[in-house]
């Protein structure tokens, strides 16, 4: 059903890229790509169509997606849950920035235990999703949740069988903490999974791991709070235990070193701070630095300039968390230096 | 057509228009180009497939075929992983379905009362009439659970500690994989088997069939000594066109497979097929290397889907002409 669903958007969106020129000249802001950042998008567009009369059309078909039809220019914009690297935006003349963050947590289906219940740790998780730890009365996760009576049951892993931002951040979280998760695995939207089974999009891991006695998978986490998924603690880099909530997201992006990186090539996993919740994401928007449209990008930028400054109530209602005030100033700052057209910035912010 | 003796026919034909004779050419052209679009279209396809294919099988050559790691963040692909899951997969829907489909066609054709015949024939048929995602449904809510709980822990507890058959049966039982995914398509491929093994066994001569009870024969023997060897190789060419619709079914097996790019001996573990991974993997393929390695998968499975109906038609086609 989730195919039936992006061939019809992927039919749609060329339709509408032949169509919705020719109609007005005046259109719509397009974007296209990360499915994880799409429930915001489509609150924070239909808020600013309200009070600006300037809509939003974005096309959830996934990072993978936005990012090519970024390069060949059918759309204004991409998002993507995965940076580019330095390289691949030189390449194409193209810079990002975050538009939003959020977190990615362990859910998990052992009976007896209650959501929350359950303590991880990163070294746990590595040899859990390795293969290295097969069964939830295994000493390591025991000595993790001392109270908790874990039943001598097989752990069946689950994981994306699609290609996904979420595992990006995921691997890179396992890769962060294992060496040899890095090493022998390494991190991506799809990787060489060496045990569990796939499963397509957020609602195929969530479900996979609701049906399977044992199971234990990883989502965003504004999913699993909507569908009230059973997900697990986690212990942090500071060695601290913390509940996924929008503060230890929060906590996790304040902490990371945005300022000191190129291209905002920061991934918010694995950060430091007590209260840090150790596997974060952000969703990029990938834009062209020289745009053949620049009336189109600046209505985009300013789009993304109300989101930043309006839209962090919405984001929130939606289990997201805003980029904070100082990463939006830096974000800003780059586009009146990067994104330019005739020889003049295209867009300034707070004029 | 004779010079010789007139018929009224031809008399007719002559006294017609000449409009009416470009309106046949005109007739003939269009259904000859309709015809000619369908080959088209097949080499098209072909040739679009080989040419989008090219940069796997020129990075990775031949050895493509037979190498098992498919690793997207390395840019290392194989195919032999979704080959063995679609030819293993195909195989346990063939063992399990086509003697199901025998014995139904046999219970229609030599043992039921006429009453039911029909009811049967056309529970059958709606079978292959349910769109394969509802398969793929079940298959995950109903089949899948059923299995973990009840299924697979019983073959582990028996099966899997005889000699020789513990390999097949070992590991944990995960619920999804390669054995549920062939159960599925089992179920999928029996209205085609049944229907086209019932009208080959409708086409057994009365006399041969009445003869043979006059001798005496039971009617276990007249099927097993009479309609089965009369009938073989359409059988055959049946079974090759249920096997055709089990090795390209996308959906269904895609929600009960496991998606898991390794070979394991085990029935038990999670597996993948080549459409599955097509499908599952396409629309977030962000390096060439990528895609062409799925497009090259397509091509695989284009070769031997083509081979197996070739192969099928074949068969069938010297039933008729014996």
């Amino acid at each position: 059903m989730t195919i039936a669903k992006s061939f019809a958007l992927s039919a749609a969106a060329v339709a509408f890229s032949f169509v919705l020129p020719a109609i007005s000249a005046a259109a719509d802001i397009s974007g296209a790509g990360s499915s994880f950042i799409y429930p915001v998008f489509a609150k924070w567009g239909d808020t600013y169509k309200k009070e600006t009369g300037i809509g939003l059309n974005y096309q959830s078909i996934g990072s993978g997606g936005g990012i090519k039809q970024i390069e060949a220019k059918t759309v204004t914009f991409g998002a993507s849950d995965k940076p580019l690297s330095d390289e691949e935006l030189d390449k194409n003349g193209l810079t990002q920035f975050p538009m939003v963050m959020g977190g990615i947590v362990p859910i998990f289906n052992v009976e007896g235990i209650k959501p929350g219940e359950l303590v991880l740790d990163g070294k746990t998780l590595s040899a859990i999703y390795m293969g290295t730890i097969t069964a939830w009365d295994d000493p390591a996760i025991k000595a993790l949740n001392p109270s908790l009576t874990l039943p001598s049951q097989p752990i069946i892993v689950v994981h994306r069988s699609d290609g996904s931002g979420t595992t990006f951040n995921f691997t890179d979280y396992l890769s962060k903490v294992s060496p040899e998760w890095k090493d022998k695995i390494g991190s991506d939207t799809a990787v060489e999974w060496p045990v569990g089974l796939g499963a397509k999009g957020s609602e195929g891991v969530a479900n996979t791991v609701k049906q399977t006695a044992g199971g234990i998978g990883y989502d965003e986490y504004a999913y699993a709070a909507q569908n009230n998924l059973s997900y697990a603690k986690m212990e942090n880099a500071a060695g601290k235990i913390v509940a996924p909530s929008l503060d230890s997201f929060a906590s996790a992006a304040a902490n990371a070193d945005w300022a000191g990186s190129k291209n905002f090539h920061v991934i918010i996993t694995n950060q430091p701070g007590d209260a840090s919740w150790p596997i974060a994401a952000s969703t990029w928007v990938i834009i062209h630095k020289a745009p053949d449209d620049a009336a189109a990008v600046a209505d985009a930028l300013k789009f993304f300039d109300w989101a930043y400054t309006k839209g962090t109530g919405a984001a929130k209602d939606l289990d997201y968390v805003a980029i904070p005030d100082n990463v939006v100033k830096l974000i800003e700052a780059s586009w009146s230096k990067d994104i330019m057209a005739g020889g003049k910035p295209v867009f300034v912010a707070g004029k | 057509m004779t010079t010789t003796d007139v018929r009224p026919s031809d008399v007719e034909a002559a006294e017609r228009p000449n409009r009416a004779k470009a309106q046949d050419r005109l007739f003939l052209g269009v259904t000859r180009a309709s015809a000619a679009l369908v080959v088209l279209v097949l080499l098209g396809i072909l040739v679009s497939l080989v040419i989008d294919a090219l940069p796997a099988f020129g990075n990775f050559g031949l050895a493509f075929l037979w190498n098992e790691r498919w690793s997207p963040a390395k840019d290392i692909f194989g195919a032999a992983a979704p080959i063995y899951g679609t030819l293993v997969t195909s195989v346990i829907a063939m063992v399990i379905g086509v003697p199901v489909s025998f014995g139904i066609a046999i219970f229609l054709t030599e043992l039921c009362p006429p009453m039911l015949r029909r009811p049967i024939g056309i529970a059958i048929e709606l079978l292959a009439g349910i769109p394969s995602i509802i398969y793929g449904l079940w298959g995950f809510f109903v089949l899948a659970p059923f299995m973990q709980t009840t299924v697979q822990p019983a073959l582990i507890a028996t099966l899997g500690h005889v000699p020789g058959l513990s390999l097949l049966f070992s590991g944990a039982p995960y619920g999804i994989g390669l054995l549920t995914a062939g159960i599925v398509l089992a179920i999928m491929v029996l209205p085609f088997i049944t229907s086209i093994t019932r009208d080959v066994f409708n086409t057994v001569p009365v006399m041969l069939r009445e003869s043979a009870y006059g001798l005496g024969m039971t009617t276990w023997e007249v099927t097993r000594h009479i309609v089965i060897p009369y009938t073989r190789r359409a059988l055959v060419g049946g079974v090759m066109l249920g096997l055709g619709r089990a090795l390209g079914e996308t959906m269904a097996v895609t929600f009960v497979i496991g998606n898991s790019h390794r070979i394991a001996a085990s029935l038990l573990s999670p597996a993948t097929t080549i459409s599955a991974s097509i499908a599952n993997e396409f629309s977030e393929a962000t390096s060439g290397l990528y895609t062409s390695s799925l497009v090259a998968l397509g091509l695989i499975l284009f070769v031997i889907t083509f081979t197996v109906l070739a192969l099928a038609k074949w068969m069938l086609g010297r039933v008729e002409t014996h």
